[in-house]
């Protein structure tokens, strides 16, 4: 039975993994920013088996509240042993290119939160020599492009983070996994027309999550597949990437 | 516009465009014209087809809400399958009430169309087991609808097509099992005489009780076939096994393997197959062997198929069924599944639930156009004629007037119908029907 807390925890991919970890009985603890939102995802983890669950209503980008998260946390579940980042937005790439402030916005959601949290959850894992750290990135943050980097750039940021966090982490046994979805089919997609070969169900994603948690994997793409189109993609010389449209 | 919105039989194929709904809390979705709930789409025609209309796929509501081991309530939000309500609940000693032969449909679609199963004739259908649900209205009012509590809602909304608002979540009462396993008699019958002799035993004696028939056998074969039956068993010792996972039809081929010629084989071949007579089988395999054939409808081919139930009152049963087993035979368009069950006593507690006493005959047939729906219209007049009806959920092409005839409560649904919802069903019979 693990000690699991998941921020973002109303997000499709959080919820589907959030019901694996539920069904082998690991205690959750829930953050995200609605609190009624919250209580249903914690009523239907409840019935699927938790072995507790307890939420708390938070916003990420408010640093303010790490601190105070990962103690709840700790306190409630008598330990911590998984920390699941989650959160996150798909910008708008066109309102963002229109405003500063949009911009900066979603690169705090999306980055900036995640790296603040990041710090504090590292400095205790590593203190105690033990702990996974999962974070869902995206192959958007692989290279970037013009239909979304806003969104690459932060994600891009994330990743990297990571990877200078594992290599710190390494020594003292804690698992730090980069998630990189590809497409998945979430309400925060729902803007984007789907079907098709590479658009992926929230359970398919959680399932790999879950694999590769217990096998120790440092980074994953999730489905499999984005592994190698991803390195194609970060092969193509700059002077040929720039003048495609993608 | 997405070919992923058609209904279960191909047919009819209207475009259609949907929105999915994530969270019960988030209200009316404001979507201009005309919506219409959808769940798992594995109704048959078109009661899960907009008319123009937006489909609100309720899928993404599929939390559960609360469990009580103790007492065998469950709720759920409408999107939950009756599958997933089993993986929780028969380890723990819980069964659906009634499931019909798919557990791949959505809590919301059960209570909408009142589906039935095998045990008809001891637990009457779906909506018997519903304690209470909340269905939201276009207006944003919310209804907390259950057998004593707005009975007008809940009787409209039980059986009703999903066209009185949208089910948000529902409560239901389970039966106690001891586990997952079922005691299974099959029993090889030669004509429809001793299949209604075999039903009026068997239902005395088990829970389950349904048969395959060969509807291509013609003059003293007519009516020959399997019956089946069983009771929830206790976990038999030595060594069981439950079913491996599912395969997939992976694509629709362009010519239906589904013939004459195939049909025929397999008709007497799944006849003659010799089997054992008792058999200790898992629920999946017992209630749900198409399941293990996901998208098996593929198999009817581009044109896709129709799906033919009926319901014939027990008096005027045999000679009805004989009468439509030899318009099928002369027809030579033969079914794969064809499935007989008598009905019990216990009415529906919709106004247009489907199930009422009588034998149910249920009847697969490729589509193939103007040949097709004449047989089946031939067999509209001897079910009308015989004071039966045709189930909705099923349907894909009777006319106003027969549903008009044998639903004749429809008037007290239109009237509860939410003002905003209409399903491509709802249009074609009730026009015809005003006429």
């Amino acid at each position: 039975m693990r000690k699991v807390l998941i921020v973002g925890a109303t997000s499709a991919i959080a919820q589907a993994t959030a019901r694996l970890l539920a069904a082998r009985g690991d205690r959750l603890f829930l953050a995200a920013r609605n609190l009624s939102r919250l209580e249903m995802v914690r009523q239907d983890l409840a019935a699927r088996g938790a072995g507790s669950v307890e939420v708390m209503a938070l916003d990420a980008n408010d640093r303010s509240r790490h601190a105070a998260l990962l103690a709840a946390a700790e306190q409630a579940m008598g330990g911590l042993d998984i920390v699941l980042v989650a959160h996150g937005v798909l910008p708008d790439q066109k309102a963002c290119e229109a405003s500063v402030d949009r911009t900066l916005a979603d690169i705090e959601t999306n980055a900036l939160g995640v790296i603040a949290l990041l710090t504090l959850v590292a400095n205790r894992f590593e203190a105690g020599r033990a702990g996974v750290i999962a974070v869902i990135s995206s192959v958007a943050g692989d290279r970037g492009r013009k239909s979304n980097y806003v969104y690459g750039a932060a994600k891009g940021m994330v990743s990297l983070f990571l990877q200078g966090l594992r290599n710190r982490l390494a020594g003292a046994g804690v698992q730090v996994l980069t998630i990189k979805p590809g497409f998945v089919d979430t309400p925060m997609t729902a803007g984007i027309a789907k079907g098709g070969p590479l658009w992926a169900k929230p359970e398919a994603i959680a399932a790999g999550i879950l694999a590769a948690i217990e096998k120790g994997r440092d980074v994953v793409y999730l489905p499999w597949f984005w592994r190698p189109i991803m390195l194609i993609i970060r092969l193509i010389p700059e002077r040929v990437f720039k003048q495609l449209s993608l | 516009m997405t070919d992923a919105y058609a209904s279960w039989g191909h047919y009819p194929k209207l475009p259609q465009r949907a929105v999915a709904l994530s969270w019960r809390d988030q209200g009316w979705p404001a979507i201009a014209g005309e919506v219409l709930p959808r769940g798992n789409g594995r109704s048959y025609g078109d009661s899960c087809l907009a008319d123009g209309g937006t489909l609100l796929d309720v899928r993404g509501l599929d939390r559960f809400i609360a469990f009580d081991p103790s007492t065998g309530r469950l709720a759920c939000e409408a999107g939950v399958l009756l599958g997933d309500i089993l993986e929780l609940t028969v380890p723990k000693g819980w069964f659906l009430a009634v499931t019909p032969g798919t557990r791949l449909v959505t809590v919301g679609g059960a209570i909408a169309n009142d589906v039935h199963g095998k045990n008809h004739h001891r637990r009457g259908s779906f909506g018997n087991h519903v304690l209470r649900f909340e269905l939201l209205r276009s207006d944003g009012r919310r209804i907390l609808c259950g057998p004593d509590l707005e009975p007008d809602w809940f009787c409209s909304t039980v059986g009703g097509l999903g066209l009185t608002g949208l089910v948000t979540w529902a409560e239901l009462q389970l039966i106690r099992v001891e586990g997952p396993w079922l005691d299974v008699e099959t029993l090889r019958f030669p004509d429809l005489d001793a299949f209604f002799a075999l039903a009026a035993e068997s239902d005395r004696s088990h829970d389950y009780t349904v048969a395959w028939i060969d509807c291509l056998a013609r003059g003293q074969d007519l009516g020959r076939g399997l019956f089946m039956r069983a009771n929830h068993a206790p976990t038999p010792s030595g060594k069981h096994e439950a079913p491996r996972g599912a395969r997939r039809v992976p694509f629709t081929p362009p010519v239906s393997p589904v013939n004459r010629l195939t049909l025929r084989a397999f008709n007497e071949l799944y006849y003659r197959f010799p089997r054992s007579r008792h058999s200790i089988q898992h629920y999946l395999t017992y209630f749900y062997p198409l399941d293990s054939i996901l998208d098996w409808n593929r198999l009817y081919g581009q044109r896709g198929f129709v799906q033919y139930q009926c319901v014939v009152p027990p008096g005027s049963a045999p000679a009805a069924l004989r009468r439509i087993l030899d318009l099928i035979a002369a027809d030579g368009q033969g079914s794969f599944l064809s499935v007989l069950k008598l009905f019990g006593t216990m009415p529906g507690c919709g106004l247009l639930s489907f199930p009422r006493p009588g034998a149910t005959l249920a009847l697969d047939f490729p589509f193939r156009g103007e040949p097709t729906l004449g047989l089946l219209d031939r067999l509209d007049r001897v079910v009308m004629d015989a004071g039966g009806g045709v189930y909705p959920a099923k349907d894909a092409r009777m006319s106003g007037e027969v549903f008009g005839r044998t639903f004749p409560d429809w008037e007290k649904l239109e009237s509860m119908r939410d003002p905003k919802v209409m399903s491509a069903f709802w249009r074609r019979v009730t026009l015809d029907a005003r006429r």
